[in-house]
C-alpha cells in the first residue's frame, strides 16, 4: 500500500470526486494557480479548469455565500480557507445560511457543501491565527464536523463529506499535512459519525481527534514503556455526529477517561464527552474523568510558552497517573 | 481550614448516635485524630474522632443529645478563624445534613443485601479485623457496584485512591486478597469453591420454598457424663480460669469444624466460601437483643483460652463496648441457653454463616444403656444448616464427630 502525506490524500480526494461528480468544484484563496497555500489542490486547476477550480478574491463572507448559494442549486461546492482563523468572517454565512437553510425551508432546500482547512495551532503563528474552533461549529445544530488525523482519515472523509447532503466543517491541520500515513489506491470511504480505535488497551481510554491523535499516541507509548499502563486510543474522527457508542464502550472497558483536544477547556468538546460519560458509563467510572486541552489562554507566540500551553503527551501521561492511582 | 465535625456511622447499621460524653471541651486544641467524644451507637459506645486540627470553636450536641448520622455537631477551626458562617448555617437548620447525600446511597449499597441480625458488615465484613471506616465513605462509582454486585461493605475497606477514595483495585483486592489477618502463616485463610450445578439448583429451590436461607434442623442427644468429669477435674485446678460446658463445647465445635471444613463456610450467592480457620460466633444475649462476639482462631485456642477470651468478650458485649470487628467475621455460631433450662431449641442462622449450633441444657436424664435404664447428664443440641451449603448427611456427620468429641473429651488433644 502506498505511503503519502496528508497533503496527498485530500488532493486525492477532491480528484476523485470531482471526477466521479461534475457538480463539485473547488473554490478559495489561491486554490488555483497558485495551487492552494498549502498545496493541497496542487494539479486541480490544470485537470478541472477555472469553472471547477475558483481562485477568488480575500472575501471570505462573500465566497461563503457564493457556495451555499452554489449548493442552493444543486451544485457540491468545496470552499477552502485559507485558515479556519480567517473563517471568522465567513462564519455568519455558515452557522446562519449553511446550517439552517434545510430547516427553515421545511427540508426543501438541502445544502452539500464542504468547508474545509486548517486550524488549531500551527508553529509561532500567534493569538490570531493558532485556534481551535472546533467546539465552535460542533455547537451548531445543522452542520456535519469533521476532523482526520491521519491520511487514510483524511482522504475517505473528505470524499464522504462531499459526498454528503449537509454542510461539513472539515478541519485540517497545518502540523498534520506532512504527516504520512498508508493509504490505498482507488476508491474507499470512510463514514462520518465513527469513531475509530486507534490503539486497543485496557487501563485507560484516551479519547482525542486530529493532531491530540499524535499526542495521545505518545502518551500511551510512555504509559506502556514506564508504567505498564495500556491506553486505549479512541480517535473520534467525526465531532458532529458523535460517536458515543464508541466512547462509551471503550470507557465501560477501562473504567477510566482522559480527553484531549487542542482547543480551550471551557465549553469545549471534551465537556461535552464528560457530560455523555457521566450520563451513559457512571457505574463504570473507577476515577473522574480528566481532560488536557489548551491552556485557557490566547495562544501565547513565544515559543516556549506556545508549547507549554498546548496539550502535550507529558501532561497526558501525568493526567493518566493521576486517574489510575499511581500517584 | 475550619472542619465540620460530624455524627459518624461508628458501627455499620448505626443511623444515629447518642453523645454519651465529650472528652474535649469548646475552646479547647484538639490534634488530627484525637477523640472528641464518647458516641452510643445502636450497639456499643465509640469513640469520635477529630478530623482535622486547631481549637474545638463550636459544639451544637450536648451530653445525652441523639442526633442523626451526618449531622454537624461540632466547629474545629484555628482559634482566631472566622466561622461566622458555618455558625450561621448550622444555626438555620439546627443541625445542618450533610450535603453530599453520600449518607443515603452508602447505605443503600449495603442494605438490603445484608439481611444478617448481627453481621450487617456483610460476607465480607470484618472477617479482615479491618478498621471501619468512619462516616462518609468515599468511592467511585464503579466500585460501589462492585461492592455491592460481591456484597462487600464498603466501610471495611481501606481506600487507597486520593483522599481516601476507595476504588476499584481497593474492593477487588478485599473480595479476593488474603483477609485474615490473625492466619496463622498457613496461607490464605479459606477457599472459594464455584458452585456445581446441582448445588445451584438446591440453592434455588430451597431459597423458592422456605426463604431466603433455607433452613434445616438436626437434633442429637449428647452423653455428658465424661465432659461433666473432664470439666470438674479442670475447675479443680488451682488458679485456673473457670472452664464452663459452653467453652468446652466451642472447643470442641471449632474442632470438628476443622475435620468438617464443608460446615465452615459462607455462602456468597454465586459461590460457597470454605474457611480454613475457624471463627465461632458465639450468641451473648444484652439488655437490648443479643449480639454475637466472634472467638477467632478457635481452633488454635487451649480452652483456657477461648474461656478467657469468651468471658472477656461478653463481658465486654454487656457493657456494649465491642468494637464491629469484634462482633463480625464469624465462621460457624453457637447459641447456648442450657443456662435457662431450655432442654432443646432452633437457632436461626446468621448469614452468611451456613450453620448454627443451638446449645441445651444439660441435665440428669433416665436412658438405656445397654439395656438397663439409668441416669446420666444428657445435653441435647439441634444444628441449623443452611441447605444451600450443607446437606442432610454432611450436617449429620459434623454433629456425630461433635458428639464422639464430648463423648469422649479426650479427643480434644487429637
Amino acid at each position: 500500500m502506498p505511503t503519502i502525506t496528508y497533503r496527498d490524500a485530500l488532493n486525492q480526494a477532491l480528484k476523485e470526486e470531482m471526477e466521479r461528480d461534475a457538480n463539485v468544484f473547488l473554490m478559495g484563496e489561491e486554490v488555483g494557480v497558485y495551487q492552494g497555500a498549502y498545496k493541497v489542490s496542487r494539479g486541480l486547476l490544470d485537470a478541472f479548469g477555472e469553472d471547477r477550480v475558483v481562485d477568488t478574491p480575500i472575501t471570505e463572507l462573500g465566497f461563503a455565500g457564493v457556495g451555499i448559494g452554489a449548493a442552493m442549486v444543486g451544485l457540491r461546492p468545496v470552499i477552502e480557507f485559507m485558515t479556519w482563523n480567517f473563517a471568522l468572517l465567513a462564519i455568519d454565512q455558515i452557522v446562519n445560511s449553511a446550517a439552517k437553510m434545510l430547516y427553515m425551508s421545511g427540508g426543501q432546500i438541502p445544502i452539500p457543501i464542504v468547508f474545509r482547512g486548517p486550524g488549531g495551532a500551527a508553529l509561532q503563528l500567534a493569538a490570531q491565527h493558532s485556534q481551535a474552533f472546533d467546539s465552535w461549529y460542533a455547537h451548531v445544530p445543522g452542520l456535519k464536523v469533521v476532523a482526520p488525523a491521519t491520511p487514510y482519515d483524511a482522504k475517505g472523509l473528505l470524499k464522504s463529506a462531499i459526498r454528503d447532503e449537509n454542510p461539513v466543517v472539515f478541519l485540517e491541520g497545518e502540523m498534520m499535512y506532512n504527516a504520512k500515513g498508508e493509504v490505498p489506491e482507488g476508491e474507499y470511504t470512510v463514514p462520518l459519525g465513527e469513531a475509530d480505535v486507534k490503539l486497543e488497551g485496557s487501563d485507560v481510554t484516551l479519547v482525542c481527534h486530529a493532531k491530540t491523535v499524535t499526542v495521545a499516541q505518545r502518551a500511551a507509548q510512555q504509559l506502556a514503556e514506564e508504567c505498564g499502563i495500556a491506553a486505549e486510543i479512541v480517535d473520534l474522527r467525526t465531532i458532529r455526529p458523535l460517536d458515543t457508542d464508541a466512547i462509551i464502550r471503550s470507557v465501560a472497558k477501562t473504567n477510566r477517561c482522559v480527553v484531549v483536544e487542542e482547543g480551550w477547556p471551557f465549553c469545549g468538546i471534551g465537556a461535552q464527552i464528560v457530560d455523555y460519560i457521566q450520563l451513559y458509563a457512571f457505574d463504570h467510572l473507577d476515577a473522574p474523568v480528566l481532560r488536557v486541552t489548551q491552556a485557557d489562554v490566547p495562544i501565547p507566540y513565544n515559543k516556549r510558552l506556545e508549547k507549554a500551553a498546548k496539550p502535550s503527551p507529558e501532561r497526558v501521561v501525568e493526567a493518566v497517573k493521576q486517574i489510575t492511582y499511581l500517584d | 481550614m475550619a472542619t465540620k465535625v460530624y455524627m459518624e456511622a461508628l458501627s455499620p447499621t448505626m443511623e444515629e448516635g447518642r453523645i454519651v460524653k465529650w472528652l474535649k471541651q469548646e475552646e479547647e486544641p484538639v490534634m488530627d485524630g484525637d477523640v472528641l467524644a464518647e458516641v452510643e451507637t445502636d450497639k456499643a459506645i465509640m469513640e469520635l474522632q477529630a478530623r482535622g486540627e486547631g481549637t474545638l470553636r463550636k459544639v451544637f450536641a450536648t451530653e445525652g443529645d441523639t442526633v442523626e448520622v451526618g449531622t454537624v455537631i461540632g466547629v474545629i477551626a484555628a482559634a482566631d478563624e472566622d466561622i461566622g458562617e458555618i455558625l450561621a448555617t448550622v444555626g438555620a437548620t439546627e443541625g445542618e445534613r450533610r450535603a453530599d447525600g453520600d449518607v443515603g446511597p452508602e447505605r443503600a449499597a449495603s442494605g438490603p443485601d445484608t439481611a444478617a441480625p448481627v453481621a450487617v458488615a456483610g460476607p465480607h465484613g470484618a472477617a479482615a479485623g479491618a478498621p471501619m471506616q468512619r462516616g462518609r465513605v468515599k468511592a467511585s462509582p464503579l466500585a460501589r457496584r462492585l461492592a455491592k454486585e460481591r456484597q462487600v461493605d464498603l466501610r471495611v475497606i481501606q481506600g487507597t485512591g486520593p483522599g481516601g477514595r476507595v476504588v476499584r483495585r481497593d474492593v477487588e483486592s478485599a473480595v479476593s486478597g488474603p483477609r485474615h489477618v490473625h492466619a496463622p502463616a498457613t496461607g490464605a485463610g479459606y477457599e472459594d469453591a464455584p458452585l456445581s450445578q446441582i448445588r445451584k439448583t438446591i440453592a434455588n429451590r430451597l431459597s423458592q420454598s422456605i426463604g431466603p436461607v433455607p433452613h434445616f434442623f438436626l437434633t442429637s442427644e449428647i452423653d455428658m457424663e465424661r465432659t461433666a468429669e473432664a470439666r470438674d477435674e479442670l475447675n479443680n485446678v488451682p488458679d485456673a480460669p473457670r472452664i464452663s460446658y459452653n467453652d468446652i463445647i466451642i472447643k470442641v465445635v471449632a474442632q470438628a469444624l476443622r475435620q468438617h471444613p464443608e460446615c465452615n463456610a459462607w455462602w456468597q450467592d454465586n459461590y460457597i466460601r470454605y474457611f480454613n480457620e475457624v471463627h465461632i460466633s458465639v450468641a451473648v444475649s444484652v439488655e437490648e437483643g443479643l449480639i454475637t462476639p466472634v472467638l477467632r482462631n478457635a481452633h488454635l485456642k487451649s480452652l483456657r483460652e477461648i474461656a478467657a477470651e469468651g468471658r472477656e468478650l461478653a463481658q465486654r458485649a454487656r457493657e456494649r463496648k465491642l468494637k464491629p470487628e469484634e462482633y463480625t467475621g464469624g465462621t460457624f455460631s453457637i447459641s447456648n441457653l442450657g443456662m435457662f433450662d431450655v432442654d432443646q431449641f432452633t437457632a436461626v442462622i446468621n448469614p452468611p454463616e451456613a450453620g448454627i449450633l443451638a446449645v441445651g441444657s444439660v441435665a440428669d436424664r433416665p436412658v438405656a444403656v445397654e439395656g438397663t435404664m439409668t441416669v446420666r447428664k444428657r445435653m441435647r443440641v439441634t444444628m441449623s444448616c443452611d441447605h444451600r451449603v450443607i446437606d442432610g448427611a454432611t450436617g449429620a456427620r459434623f454433629l456425630q464427630t461433635v458428639k464422639r468429641m464430648l463423648e469422649n473429651p479426650l479427643a480434644i488433644v487429637w
